[in-house]
């Protein structure tokens, strides 16, 4: 088997893994920015909250069109995201219960409720296409939706970035200064929602977060600047996406888990290997002399 | 002596229980004053009350000042050192008078950050990442922010906690500096002897109002016992405290 057999052989033969790509790397470049930011929030469960949140929405949007439709999916999923997100947000504010306790209640109580709609209607295979995405059957009109939402997030995050970075990292200093931290955290709950919804039909409502935190993982590990770690966390994520649907191809494995497993991999290396990692610890270079 | 700010019986509550309860009194322009008391005294409240990031209960805060002409110190406990953000940058938050959201950022106000790292001793410190630095050398990047906020009156909440003798000295030095050129200081403080030695004027709090004047006078051993024994008082089954009864200010 030659190189291109491996590597580009199966892009340039079916347009299916070719949409498969390009929605990968859209993924990544979105997602892994995002991730750190949601990372360094300390809101990396809360990103998982959020995912299964997504679900009822998405479901009664594939109630309403009647089939796997992104669209209506993502609709869907996004009007319910955003209202656990901000509801659970809400709760935590005005009683005793801390916003991940809240952020629990809500999340399961959307996950058993989504499964239980799909499951009015859809057979078995569509709850498992909806807990574990399809990122082989996307579509032309799925792959512009999901363009879109990563152009959409760069964007953001460029406008955004300096009151985001100063509520992250001092919000009483915002406050002070009259910045309306609240605001961008909204907006950038929002970025996380519509991530979500688009990583939705390609991984899945239980491993929508994957494409997110593991590479966000990855970039803390190796770096201390967050313009570097964001850009670690889009090529890892990207990197995870390519590599993923390559093994998957050859060795004839699920697509969205061996994707998923893909970056797990990197974060086990990076584990390892990173400057701040395990083998540094045990194995450690002589200090400097200044 | 004008007065900048003025407590009108002021009172601020947690679930119902005033953490400080009917105070009244008056900050001059210009002076340097210590807000001091025993821990659970409402001193961090009063501060955040002044600022209007707590809403009073009962009484209000009388000033005619716009946000920006606040300058904060929070305490170092509430920020998040962890961050990825180089030590130029958090100066540079100081700025956002002018920069905003999203404005420019001026070549000026570049140069104003690096001097402003050298007042505090820091220079050369800009591209450290602000996690790699000890609790002292991170509060004088703190106090650098505040030289370029450039601000009226400057209020800090324990900004000499966990610090050493030599910095707690610097940031002291800072202090009477900004004191010097006519700003408004407000300052919580538990360290009684730096009161003492340092500031004024003392506002000396236990929920209530033991003193507020020059320091002398307020910091006597007769307040001192009345503020520890008022702070250690708490009744889980206060009875509701109505507006007549609140004393003459």
């Amino acid at each position: 088997m030659t190189a291109y057999d491996l590597f580009l052989a199966p892009f340039a033969d079916f347009g299916f893994m070719r949409r498969a790509l390009v929605a990968c790397l859209c993924l990544g470049l979105g997602s892994g920015p995002i991730g750190v930011f949601l990372m360094l929030r300390r809101m990396s469960l809360m990103g998982d909250a959020m995912s299964h949140a997504v679900l009822p929405g998405a479901a009664i949007g594939y109630l309403v069109a009647g089939s796997l439709s992104l669209t209506a999916m993502g609709l869907g999923g996004l009007v319910a995201g955003l209202s656990v997100a901000l509801l659970s947000g809400a709760v935590s504010r005005m009683t005793e219960l801390q916003e991940d306790a809240s952020f629990a209640s809500f999340y399961l109580a959307s996950l058993a409720l989504g499964v239980l709609i799909v499951s009015l209607r859809g057979s078995n295979i569509d709850l498992l296409h909806v807990l574990f995405g399809t990122i082989l059957a996307i579509d032309a009109s799925a792959l512009y939706l999901i363009g879109a939402i990563a152009s959409l997030t760069l964007i953001v995050l460029a406008v955004i970035y300096r009151p985001l970075v100063a509520e992250c990292f001092d919000p009483g200093f915002l406050r002070a200064v009259g910045g309306r931290g609240p605001v961008y955290h909204v907006l950038f709950l929002l970025l996380v929602v519509l991530n979500l919804v688009a990583s939705f039909q390609a991984l899945g409502t239980l491993m929508a977060v994957g494409l997110m935190m593991l590479p966000a993982a990855v970039a803390q590990l190796w770096s201390r600047s967050l313009p570097a770690m964001m850009a670690i966390a889009a090529v890892s994520a990207a990197a995870s996406g390519y590599l993923g649907l390559i093994a998957s191809y050859h060795l004839e494995l699920a697509s969205g888990p061996t994707i998923i497993m893909t970056a797990a991999i990197f974060y086990a290396f990076s584990i390892l290997f990173a400057p701040s990692g395990l083998l540094r610890r045990f194995f450690p270079r002589p200090h400097l002399k200044g | 002596m004008t007065p900048l700010i003025r407590l009108d019986n002021l009172t601020v509550a947690y679930h119902r229980h005033p953490a400080i309860h009917h105070v009244s009194g008056a900050f001059a322009k210009g002076s340097l004053t210590a807000i001091a008391g025993p821990n659970g005294a409402g001193k961090s409240t009063l501060l955040k009350a002044i600022m209007g990031e707590l809403r009073p209960a009962e009484g209000r805060v009388e000033h005619r000042l716009g946000r920006a002409e606040f300058g904060y110190l929070p305490q170092a406990a509430e920020i998040d050192r962890r961050f990825p953000i180089s030590v130029i940058d958090t100066v540079m938050l100081g700025a956002w008078k002018k920069t905003g959201a999203f404005g420019r950022i001026a070549a000026a106000e570049v140069k104003r950050a690096g001097e402003a790292l050298s007042a505090v001793g820091l220079e050369g410190f800009g591209k450290r990442h602000v996690g790699s630095l000890s609790s002292g050398q991170f509060q004088r990047v703190l106090f650098a922010r505040l030289l370029l906020q450039d601000a009226g009156i400057i209020l800090l909440d324990e900004p000499f906690t966990a610090i050493d003798a030599r910095t707690t000295r610097d940031l002291l030095d800072i202090v009477s500096r900004w004191h010097g050129e006519g700003r408004t200081i407000i300052a919580v403080l538990h360290d009684f002897e730096l009161v003492r030695a340092h500031f004024p004027d003392t506002l000396l709090l236990a929920r209530e109002l033991v003193g507020w004047g020059p320091t002398a006078d307020v910091m006597s051993s007769a307040n001192l016992m009345k503020a520890r024994a008022m702070a250690e008082r708490w009744d889980e089954d206060a009875e509701a405290c109505e507006p007549q009864q609140a004393p003459a200010p």
